[in-house]
């Protein structure tokens, strides 16, 4: 299973990339193979405010519909349109194209909290 | 997830976990709900073949003198009009006309009859027959749930993958049963290998009930021959995207076949069938009416899958809720079962599924959902 090196993760499973004040946010690989084919995503609104641990984000498999947990507190920044036509990128490019949102962080701080990926790979079990 | 330790198990367990199976628990069982992925195996089932394994299903052979009688008097359509190797779809009710089960009869020999009961309720329904058996011996039921392995192998690929692995095998016409391999039958005594050309998933495709110990070896056999390996995850799908109900979702003790709109399965203006349990109740429904019907529902909006318990609102207001709902793979849109109120279907009514607080905009479906394209 992927766990990229340059990523800090969630125990919920979710990742972050951080790029200057703004902050991508996404499912792991292994979050992914879990849920299998993903066919609906429905991200947070451009605006709103998500708090970390908190849901921010829907995305439905054919069998279950599964929360995903903003990471960190801030404001939504933007959001990936592409999973609305092709919500399958969650599966093929979770690091990537997959990615579901971007927030400013409104408490960097948060950071310090979240995984290294020896320690999301290890919560995992490889 | 439930303890497997808790769980019924199927005696091809081993050969799903061998096929990388995802295992989850289904009405008490530890069943596999899908191997490479629900959408791939309910597009192999479509358009060339797949098999599910079957054996958390019951198997029950009804048989002597009184059997058809008593049949009669347990199951809703008339079983006196079953020729042998024929079988049909039936509902068994109780008093009050709610659904027990729904299940599949076949008429296996001039007295002697094979039934095929849902998994998930097995134990309720022998319970059930059971306790509703004649006083005399005129009628012998056995319980032969646990003597089968079942695999449905489906799709339209089904019947030359059939002659392929059991040369000279007298393949049954739709919804009829046959012996699977006669030489089986002979070797292990009671229980006989069959095979019947019926399913759940709209396709043409077979449910063959073999011995335990010769499950894993059929299983092996239709891998090699190229069958998909398919979880109960695109099972749902495929009897879904055909408005066929399932016993916990669409059927319940609190819900009659009228109002479940199985009509065509119910025997009520047959004059050859006598009286059977759950008549009465139904007699009077019809004359007084019911409250709702079971209606097939569609998105018209591009939106989120269609699972069980989304409020359905009719004018702004609810109206019911979704007992079957799935993202049609075949059709790519919401497709629903609702329990509605007659006066939703009034043209002009606005229909909307409500999913985590937003409404989408929904209509009344037509079923199937899918229809097999025309060749």
């Amino acid at each position: 299973m992927n766990v990229p090196a340059d990523l800090r993760y969630a125990k919920t499973h979710e990742w972050i990339r951080q790029e200057n004040d703004i902050i991508s946010v996404g499912i792991t690989d292994h979050a992914q193979a879990e849920l299998t084919d993903i066919v609906y995503a429905e991200p947070p609104k451009v605006g709103v405010e998500v708090k970390a641990g908190a849901t921010a984000a829907v995305v439905e498999s054919v069998k279950a519909a599964s929360d995903i947990y903003s990471p960190l507190s801030g404001v939504v920044t933007e959001v990936n349109d592409a999973l609305t036509s092709n919500p399958a990128l969650l599966n093929t490019d979770p690091f990537g194209q997959g990615w579901i949102f971007k927030l400013k962080a409104s408490n960097p701080a948060e950071i310090d909290a979240l995984l290294t990926p020896e320690a999301y790979t290890a919560q995992i079990g490889q | 997830m439930s303890d497997p330790a808790l769980l019924k198990h199927s005696p091809l367990e081993s050969a799903h976990v061998a096929c990388g199976a995802r295992m989850v628990e289904f009405g008490g069982w530890y069943m596999p709900v899908q191997y490479s992925g629900i959408m791939e195996e309910h597009r192999a089932v479509r358009s060339a073949s797949g098999m599910f394994d079957i054996s958390h299903m019951g198997e029950v052979i009804v048989s002597g003198p009184g059997a058809l009688a008593w049949l009669e008097s347990l199951l809703t359509n008339r079983v006196g009009k079953l020729a042998v190797t024929r079988g049909q779809y039936t509902l068994m009710l109780d008093e009050r006309g709610g659904v027990i089960d729904d299940l599949i009869i076949y008429r296996t020999g001039e007295l002697s009859y094979f039934l095929v009961i849902n998994g998930a309720c097995r134990d309720l329904d022998i319970e059930w027959m059971r306790g509703h058996l004649p006083a005399d011996d005129s009628v012998l039921l056995q319980d032969q749930g646990n003597d089968y392995a079942a695999i449905a192998l489906q799709g339209g690929d089904s019947e030359k993958i059939l002659r392929s692995l059991f040369p000279g095998c007298d393949v049954p016409k739709r919804n009829g049963i046959a012996p699977l391999i006669p030489s089986l039958l002979a070797s292990e005594g009671s229980i006989p290998s069959l095979v019947a050309r019926t399913g759940y998933t709209g396709e043409d495709g077979f449910e063959l009930f073999v011995p335990v110990a010769h499950g894993i070896a059929l299983w092996e056999s239709l891998l090699a021959a190229g069958v998909k390996p398919c979880g109960l995850g695109s099972r749902d799908t495929l009897r879904l995207e055909m408005g066929y109900p399932l016993n916990g979702s669409d059927l319940s003790r609190d819900r009659t076949p009228l109002e479940a709109a199985l009509d065509r399965f119910v025997g009520l203006d047959d004059p050859e069938k006598g009286d059977f349990s759950g008549r009465k109740a139904l007699e009077q429904q019809r004359s007084e009416g019911f409250p709702c019907r079971l209606t097939p529902l569609k998105l018209s909006v591009q939106g989120p899958p269609l699972r069980s318990h989304y409020p359905v609102l009719a004018d702004g207001v609810a109206v019911g809720e979704t007992c079957s709902g799935a993202l049609s793979p075949s059709l790519g849109e919401g497709i629903a079962m609702a329990y509605l109120p007659e006066a939703c279907r009034t043209p002009g009514t606005q229909l909307e599924i409500e999913v985590r607080g937003r409404r989408y905009a929904a209509s009344i479906a037509t079923l199937p959902f899918y229809k097999k394209p025309s060749l």
